[in-house]
This record gives C-alpha cells, sequence and structure tokens, in this order.
C-alpha cells in the first residue's frame, strides 16, 4: 500500500501539518470539527455581547422607580425578549453543545473528526442562520416581543409581533441542535479510540454525550410546540385557542415538556468542565467516578417528568402538582451525588489555582446556591408563594444562567492554549473571574429577596412597590451589580485578545492534564487531529494522575510519528 | 462470601433508618391536617414553612461549604510534581457513598415534601364560610366582581376576618393573579376557571399584581386588595350597589342609542 493511496486514517491532512487552516476559504468551506467549534465559539460569543447588553439596557431602566431610558413597554419587551431567547438558545446551548461538544469531545475521544464531518457543518451554518434571524427581530418593524416562552394566547395575537419570526428561528435552531446531537452522539459512541472504554470517558464527554442524548429526545417536542403557535395564529387553526376547542395550557405542558430537559442541556456539560477543571487542577481522580458518570445518566429519565413545576401556578389539577412536586425533589439524588463527587475530587487533592480554576470555582458556588435555592421552588406549595417573581428568576440566574456562563468562559481559558497556542495572563483571568463572580452576586443575591417580597419577574417599573425599601434597594444594588459584571466581561475580553497577541506561548500540556486532547496531539491540533491513530491501554484513565499508561500509536504508513507534531 | 453479603444487607437496613422519622412525620400531618388548623391563616403557614426550607438549605450550604472551603484550604498544591492521592474507593466504599448521601436527601425530600403536602392541602382547601368573587384579567385590568351586581377595576375589598375565595379566568391572554401577603399566585386564562382562596386578618391595604407576561403594559397591571372592617364594608357595599342600580336605570335609558364602550370587561363571563 503506497502512501497516496492508503485510505484509512492518515492524520493532519491534506499536508500534516498542525495548526489552524491559513485561507479564508478553508475557514468557510471547513468540515474540521475543531475551526466548526471555533465558529459555533464565535456566534455564542456574539450572542453573550448582544443579550449581555439587552440586560444592561433592562438593569439601568430597572435602577430607579419611574421610567429611566424609556417609557415604551414594546421597547423593554423586546430587550427582554432578545436578553432571554439570545442568551439561552444563542449562547449558552451553542456555547455548550457548539463550541465543547465539538472542539473538545472528539479529540478527547481521540477521533479524528465528528462522525458525519459534513453535518457538523451543516449544524453549525443553520446555528448562524438561526442568529441572525434573531438578531433580525431588533431592526424588523414588528418584533416578536412574546418572551423566550411566547406563552399563547399572547404569542398569538398581533400584539405579540412576528410570531413566525420566533417559530422559525426555533425550529432552525432546533435542527442545529438535532444534527448536532445525532452526530456527537455517533462520534462518542461509534469513533472513540482503539482501547477507550466507555468508562475511561472524560467527564466533559459524558455530560456533553447525555444532554445530546436529552436534546434528541426532547427538542422535536419544542419544534412542534412553537410551530402549532405559527399554525394558531396564521392558518387560524387553533390548537392553543379555547374558542375553537383548543387549550392554552396544551402549549405550556408542550413547551415545559422540552424546556425542563434543556436546563440539563445546559447544566450538565458545563458540570462536565467543573469536573475537568476540578481534576486537573487538584491532580485528583474524580470521586467515585462511575457514580458520577451514573447520576449524569440519571438526568435522562429524572428530567422528563418534572416539567409541570415551570406551571405550578398555571391550573393544573392539585395531584398533577403534588406528584410533579415530589418528582421535582427527587432531582436532589443525582443532583447531589454530582455535587459530592466534585467536592470529593478536591479530597486529598493537590490543588492548584489556576486562572480557569478560579472561573470553575466561581460557576460551582452559582451551582450551589442555585441549587439549594431550588428546593423551595420544587414544593408547590411553597411556589405559590414565589412563582413568576424575582425569587424564580434569581434561582435560574444562579444555577444555570451564571454558573453556567462562568464555567463556559473557565473552558474558554482552559482551552485557549489549544485554540490560540498561548496561555492567557494569570492575573487577568484570575481578576475577571472575581469580579465577574462579586458583580452577578451583586446583581442576582438582592433579587431574591425582592422576590420574596413579592416583586414579580419581567416588569419594567414597579410603581407599586415605591415605598418598599428593600425592593426599591434591591433594584438599586443589582444594576450596580450589573455595572461590576460589564466591567468584568471587558476585562476578560482584554484577557483573552492580550492572551491572543502578546500572551505567553504556551507548552504542550500547560495545565498537566491526562486526556488526550493535551496529550497525544500537536497544541494546536491539525486536520485529522492525531498523526496516526491512538490507542489507549484498558488501564488508561483521564483522570489517573499517578501511573498512566502513555497512550501509543499505530505505526504511520511511511513512517514514525511524532505525537507532538 | 456469606459475612460480605450480610454486611451490606446490613448496610442497607440500617440505612433506611432516616426514612422511619420522615413517614412517621409525614403521617402525623396528615392527621393533624384533617384538623382545623387553629386559628392558622394559610400565610401564615406559608411563612412557618418558608423559614423552615430556608433553615433546610442553609444548612445543607453551610455544612457543604465548610467542607468544601477545608478542602479548597488543606490541599493546596505545595511541590512542583505534586499530585492527589485520593484513596481507591472499595466497592463497598462506592456503595456506601451511593447510599447514604441519597438516603439523607432523600429523607429530606421526604421531610419537606411531607410538610408541603400539609401546606398544600391548607393552601387548596377552601373552607364552606367562603365569599365568592369573580376575577377578570384583561390587557391591563383586573375586574371583580362581587356576585351581586356590583363589580370594582383593580381595587378590591373584602371584610376582615372572612375567607374569600377568587374564581378567575381572563377574558384575552394568559394573566396571573398574585395577592402580595398572602403567599398566592394563579394564572388566569380564556377557556378555563382557576381558583386562589384568602383568609384576610388584617386591616389594611397590600399590593395585587400580574405576575405572567401580558404585554406592553404587564407592569402596569396592578391594583390593591383593600381589607375592611365588616362594619366598613358593608356601609361600602351598600353604596356601591346604590351606585349600580343608578349605573344599570341610565344604561336602561340609554339602551336604543348606540354606545361604544372601551372597558370590554364582563365579570359575569364566567
Amino acid at each position: 500500500m503506497t502512501g497516496e493511496h492508503f485510505m484509512g486514517f492518515v492524520g493532519h491532512e491534506p499536508k500534516g501539518k498542525p495548526g489552524w487552516p491559513k485561507t479564508a476559504k478553508e475557514w468557510l468551506f471547513t468540515i474540521d470539527h475543531k475551526v466548526i467549534g471555533v465558529w459555533y465559539l464565535i456566534g455564542s460569543l456574539a450572542s453573550f455581547a448582544v443579550a449581555g447588553l439587552a440586560a444592561m439596557l433592562m438593569r439601568i431602566e430597572l435602577g430607579s422607580v419611574g421610567p429611566d431610558i424609556t417609557s415604551d413597554g414594546n421597547v423593554y419587551n423586546l430587550w427582554l425578549t432578545m436578553h432571554g431567547a439570545v442568551m439561552i438558545l444563542g449562547f449558552q446551548i451553542p456555547a455548550l453543545l457548539g463550541f465543547v461538544a465539538n472542539y473538545a469531545v472528539p479529540i478527547m475521544i481521540g477521533a479524528k473528526d465528528m462522525a458525519f464531518p459534513r453535518v457538523n457543518a451543516l449544524s453549525v451554518w443553520l446555528l448562524w442562520s438561526g442568529i441572525l434571524l434573531a438578531l433580525a427581530n431588533l431592526v424588523i418593524p414588528d418584533s416578536f416581543n412574546g418572551m423566550w416562552t411566547g406563552y399563547p394566547p399572547y404569542s398569538t395575537s398581533d400584539a405579540a409581533g412576528n410570531t413566525a419570526l420566533y417559530s422559525l428561528v426555533v425550529i432552525v435552531l432546533g435542527m442545529s441542535s438535532v444534527f448536532g446531537a445525532v452526530n456527537l452522539a455517533c462520534t462518542v459512541v461509534f469513533m472513540r479510540c482503539k482501547g477507550l472504554g466507555w468508562f475511561q470517558l472524560p467527564m466533559t464527554v459524558w455530560c456533553v454525550f447525555t444532554a445530546n442524548i436529552i436534546q434528541l429526545i426532547f427538542v422535536p417536542v419544542l419544534a412542534a410546540s412553537v410551530l402549532l403557535l405559527s399554525l394558531d395564529k396564521y392558518l387560524g387553526f387553533g390548537f392553543y385557542n379555547p374558542e375553537t376547542g383548543g387549550d392554552v395550557l396544551l402549549y405550556q405542558n408542550l413547551f415545559w415538556f422540552y424546556s425542563h430537559p434543556a436546563v440539563y442541556v445546559i447544566l450538565l456539560p458545563f458540570c462536565g468542565i467543573i469536573f475537568e477543571l476540578f481534576s486537573v487542577s487538584a491532580k485528583n481522580m474524580v470521586f467515585s467516578y462511575k457514580v458520577a458518570v451514573l447520576s449524569v445518566l440519571a438526568f435522562i429519565p429524572a428530567s422528563a417528568d418534572v416539567w409541570a413545576h415551570h406551571a405550578f401556578v398555571a391550573g393544573l389539577p392539585d395531584w398533577f402538582n403534588m406528584l410533579m412536586s415530589f418528582t421535582t425533589l427527587l432531582i436532589s439524588l443525582p443532583f447531589g451525588l454530582m455535587m459530592l463527587s466534585m467536592v470529593g475530587t478536591l479530597y486529598k487533592g493537590a490543588i492548584r489555582y489556576s486562572g480557569p480554576m478560579i472561573w470553575a470555582l466561581g460557576a460551582w458556588v452559582m451551582l450551589i446556591f442555585g441549587g439549594l435555592t431550588g428546593i423551595p421552588n420544587a414544593l408547590a406549595a411553597v411556589d405559590y408563594g414565589i412563582s413568576d417573581s424575582y425569587a424564580i428568576m434569581s434561582h435560574f440566574h444562579y444555577v444555570m444562567a451564571v454558573a453556567g456562563a462562568m464555567a463556559t468562559f473557565g473552558g474558554v481559558f482552559y482551552w485557549f492554549p489549544k485554540l490560540t497556542g498561548r496561555i492567557c495572563s494569570e492575573m487577568l483571568t484570575k481578576l475577571s473571574g472575581i469580579s465577574f463572580f462579586i458583580g452577578m452576586n451583586v446583581v442576582m443575591a438582592p433579587l431574591y429577596i425582592a422576590g420574596v417580597e413579592g416583586m414579580p419577574r419581567r416588569y419594567m417599573d414597579y410603581q407599586q412597590f415605591a415605598d418598599n425599601a428593600t425592593i426599591v434597594g434591591a433594584q438599586h444594588w443589582s444594576t450596580i451589580g450589573a455595572f461590576i459584571t460589564f466591567l468584568s466581561v471587558l476585562l476578560m475580553l482584554v484577557a483573552w485578545i492580550h492572551g491572543m497577541l502578546k500572551g505567553e506561548k504556551s507548552s504542550q500540556n500547560p495545565w498537566g492534564s491526562q486526556s488526550l486532547e493535551w496529550t497525544s496531539t500537536a497544541l494546536i491540533a491539525g486536520q485529522g487531529n492525531f498523526p496516526t491513530p491512538v490507542e489507549v491501554a484498558e488501564n488508561w484513565h483521564p483522570y489517573n494522575y499517578i501511573d498512566n499508561p502513555k497512550p501509543t500509536f499505530e505505526a504511520h504508513p511511511w513512517g514514525q510519528p511524532d505525537p507532538a507534531k | 462470601m456469606k459475612i460480605k453479603s450480610f454486611s451490606y444487607k446490613a448496610l442497607g437496613a440500617l440505612l433506611a433508618l432516616p426514612l422511619i422519622p420522615t413517614l412517621a412525620y409525614a403521617f402525623q400531618m396528615e392527621i393533624a391536617t384533617r384538623n382545623n388548623y387553629k386559628g392558622l391563616t394559610p400565610q401564615a403557614h406559608w411563612e412557618e414553612m418558608w423559614t423552615e426550607v430556608m433553615w433546610d438549605i442553609t444548612i445543607l450550604g453551610v455544612v457543604y461549604f465548610i467542607i468544601a472551603l477545608f478542602f479548597l484550604f488543606r490541599y493546596r498544591r505545595t511541590g512542583h510534581d505534586q499530585v492527589g492521592e485520593s484513596p481507591k474507593l472499595s466497592a463497598q466504599a462506592i456503595l456506601g457513598w451511593v447510599i447514604i448521601p441519597c438516603m439523607l436527601f432523600l429523607g429530606d425530600d421526604l421531610f419537606l415534601y411531607a410538610k408541603g403536602f400539609a401546606l398544600h392541602k391548607h393552601m387548596r382547601q377552601v373552607p364552606a364560610n367562603a365569599q365568592t368573587i369573580k376575577v377578570t384579567g384583561s390587557m391591563w385590568n383586573w375586574n371583580y366582581d362581587y356576585g351581586n351586581g356590583v363589580d370594582t377595576d383593580n381595587e378590591l375589598r373584602v371584610p376582615v376576618g372572612k375567607p374569600v375565595v377568587f374564581r378567575m379566568t381572563s377574558d384575552d391572554v394568559v394573566h396571573s393573579h398574585y395577592l402580595n401577603g398572602y403567599h398566592v399566585t394563579e394564572d388566569v386564562m380564556p377557556g378555563r376557571v382557576t381558583w386562589e382562596w384568602i383568609m384576610p386578618v388584617k386591616v389594611g391595604e397590600s399590593v395585587i399584581t400580574c405576575r405572567e407576561y401580558c404585554g406592553a403594559n404587564h407592569s402596569k397591571m396592578y391594583g390593591k386588595l383593600i381589607v375592611m372592617k365588616q362594619a366598613d364594608y358593608d356601609a361600602w357595599m351598600t353604596q356601591a350597589l346604590a351606585d349600580a342600580k343608578a349605573e344599570s336605570g341610565r344604561q336602561i335609558a340609554m339602551v336604543s342609542k348606540p354606545r361604544i364602550s372601551s372597558n370590554t370587561n364582563n365579570g359575569g363571563k364566567l
């Protein structure tokens, strides 16, 4: 077999050189999972910027009683809709199931690419189409302002604006997610390198895999439920219209049947990053690894039967609320085991407080606050008092939004050397992480108290609570916190740009990881990832820092492989 | 082999222990809820439960954080090539680390669930002597129909010391009727009648807001609940009845003329 006609896995195609593609054409028409991962990252960071600015505008408006920068409810509601929809669908899911899943997972499992590289390219361009369509909502005259939840009958009324755009964006992004999920699931099942068993996968891989299984099961329900909105509004079908025999609550059931599992679609991958960073920083085995893996998998059934806790006050039958209240409490079992594994990973570790670790610690603390404040919400009767208040809003920002963002950015700092070949300044990384953590706590902690006092969500003003010092004070502090967060994000941006241009040149494995993406391929891997197929021993483990056997490589058809090049 | 399997069973049996007080508590609460609440209002009951849940999660959080902070401080890396030395867990230890925490979490879950169940029962059992008020939400107005021809907008008056049940619906989109201080929220929507009840025990005013997003003026959809002494309430109601009669008289007189009304609310539409 001569070199030119070798049809197997030769790695580093076409020229066999590590590094990023050089030309714009190669970047645009790429089917390389790493380049696609970077496209996902750029898309999600752009979404984060847009949605974050929307949040800033809202916080400024809410800083004091009465109109501050707008008195037009439609304008404020547009910001609010954009913030929610773009943060979830444009930032978190693409950053975690796009960037992490595409960039990191295939290298972590020793694959040369995703299972279906062309489908992968399709997913990322569908994502970009979705993001651009969503941004179009800011400029079209009848922009959709029905919130990211799009509850009918409001969303099917003319007041909500362009419902078709909402349905379209959700369906386009949903297609992107489903293609990506099929692709990633196949990659993890079929493309693991020789010798890599299921219980030798990094936690990130397990978490992203599980999140994608959840996507595969539940996204179609969301797509159907929002499609029915447009059918209702434009063609008069009336699925959600009580006057034609439909039911308003049908939508809420369908929507949350997807959207509660969607919380774990975001939560699990960022927990995977926290595990990764804890283990690497403490140079320690993930505590009771198999149990951690099984508890991650347990989220698939656990997330499927709890959707009614988003609608405890929607007029569902009492027995149903009580049932779902119990199933919701049961989430504490897998969640608790996962938290136990996280703290156990630190036990007898050798913790190095690197920059990404600071971000991961922040994410972890936010996750604990968020997890604990979820317990009262699970109790239907307690929820009657705080439903749709700032307490709920604060809870999910802690558990999903801020914890997720901090872990995601921690992951970006962690994989930064693999993206650029340089390390971000440790001082800037830590400073931005700490200020982001403080900023978000100053935003969200007062709002929890305001919520318990009675402040409802999605208000542009709170005239009726003008004489409630707790609520007014909380809103005030929260706006101050928003500015701290804003500055910390700017600092993070500075850290990235500085790292990209002037950062210290990274070594092959700067964090001392045992995972394949750091040990077995070039720092900036080329197309094909590995020079020749990589192979791990039966006792190899990504979190074994003591006596891990080195991964080996198949002989190259025309020469000896050099894993570092 | 026999000893090992026996020890597993013993371990398992021991771990079921936290369930016993929880279940006992649950059944005891079940009995307690059948009696009357001895003057305990749903809102006081809610606040009691809230305080307990807050203590519960605070203790969980503090214990977890103390352990975590200790680990973070104690196991800092000192040497350059130092690696973690976490002990390798035996199969039995792994099982223990699953079952013990799970039983603790489950015990806490059941404990809270039992208390939550009792509270839920309290909040969802309308006393027989409750007065009914029909509530209609619309963009962006709350209409209260007292059932005797009197209706008010964004102003709800009730006598003190008498339970009130609200039968609620919506004219247009989903709204959510929230009474601040009473810890009750319930969505209203077209095509369904939902309900909530309160037990006002203190004379005074409190805020009513809409809690489900309903469009441009969602944040302006608020009103107030005025709890009055029975005598004041009766006086107000007499006056309101007289006004309503006069109003309907005028409407009958004007019936031949076309009349455009901006108020599309009709409290009697239930």
